[in-house]
């Protein structure tokens, strides 16, 4: 059992990383689909036909999300590990995020 | 007064869950920078930490809420599309913005962004959460993790009220009826 005078920051740096995986694949599948809306792997993502592609893409950055926390958790847990440059990380890939939802992004694109 | 059913999800959407988190957002980012030793006692810390757990796991909840009832009740009223030849588009706001040039980019650059930036401050949200709920009082000696903490939770509500406000200007040009 941790001790609860220092607990490890693993599982913290795990979470962090995961929120900036889950953030960046959502910012890169929304770039991807709004490149080209006519490609299979646009027209994959409707998932709700009442929602269209919406439903894809953010299912995509949800579904990372926690897919990459459940296993950074499990390998980072107990651990201490670098958490100035995994946070650095984190907030990279959250950028990636803002950009790829960001309009004028696409059209710098071509999209 | 009367609203319809479409009128009352929108509210309850933007309103009530989108509203509950952007109005909590400073009261639990400013309980988690002041977690500091030299300014709360042990007792104090320990305290503060209770009620921030329940505090942070409500706003996440709420935001959570408010992008799928946004996404799955609210957005599919939204871009439905006419039938064919119909040329009252009062029920069909994406046509209806798009119908006129000088009310298009609220749809192009204004509901194009919400919709998908939304999805971001629920992500980010969690995690402070389950920060918070992970090391407790400890928190406060955490200085780094603190930080970017908070950092992460300004993202959410950053990300969160560009929808909000986008929410609520193409709710005024268009609404969802």
């Amino acid at each position: 059992m941790a001790n609860e005078t220092n607990k490890p920051n693993g599982p913290v740096a795990a979470a962090l990383l995961a929120g900036g995986i889950g953030s960046a694949v959502l910012g890169l599948v929304t770039l991807i689909y709004e490149l080209n809306t006519k490609t299979a792997f646009a027209t994959s993502l409707v998932w709700s036909k009442s929602v269209g592609a919406l439903s894809g893409k953010s299912s995509y950055g949800i579904i990372a999300f926690l897919l990459a926390w459940g296993v950074l958790h499990f390998v980072w847990k107990g651990k201490e590990v670098k958490f100035n440059t995994i946070s650095m990380i984190s907030l990279l890939l959250l950028a990636v995020g803002l950009l790829g939802t960001f309009p004028p992004v696409w059209h710098l694109f071509g999209g | 007064m009367v609203m319809n059913v479409r009128e009352i999800w929108t509210v309850i959407h933007g309103m009530v869950f989108g509203f509950i988190f952007l109005l909590g957002f400073s009261g639990a980012l400013y309980a988690v920078y002041s977690m500091k030793p030299g300014w709360q006692t042990s007792e104090g810390i320990a305290k503060t930490v209770k009620n921030i757990k329940v505090y942070m796991w409500t706003l996440t909840a709420s935001v959570w809420a408010a992008v799928f009832t946004g996404a799955y009740i609210v957005y599919p009223w939204y871009r439905a599309a006419p039938p064919t030849g119909t040329t009252d588009l009062s029920t069909f706001p994406k046509f209806l913005l798009l119908a006129d040039p000088n009310t298009a980019n609220w749809h192009n650059f204004g509901m194009e962004w919400k919709e998908h930036v939304a999805f971001l401050a629920p992500i980010a949200a969690t995690v402070v959460a389950f920060v918070v709920s992970y090391y407790g009082p400890l928190l406060a000696k955490k200085v780094g993790e603190r930080r970017a903490m908070m950092i992460f939770f300004i993202f959410a509500f950053a990300t969160a009220a560009a929808a909000g406000l986008f929410g609520a200007f193409i709710t005024k040009a268009a609404p969802v009826r």
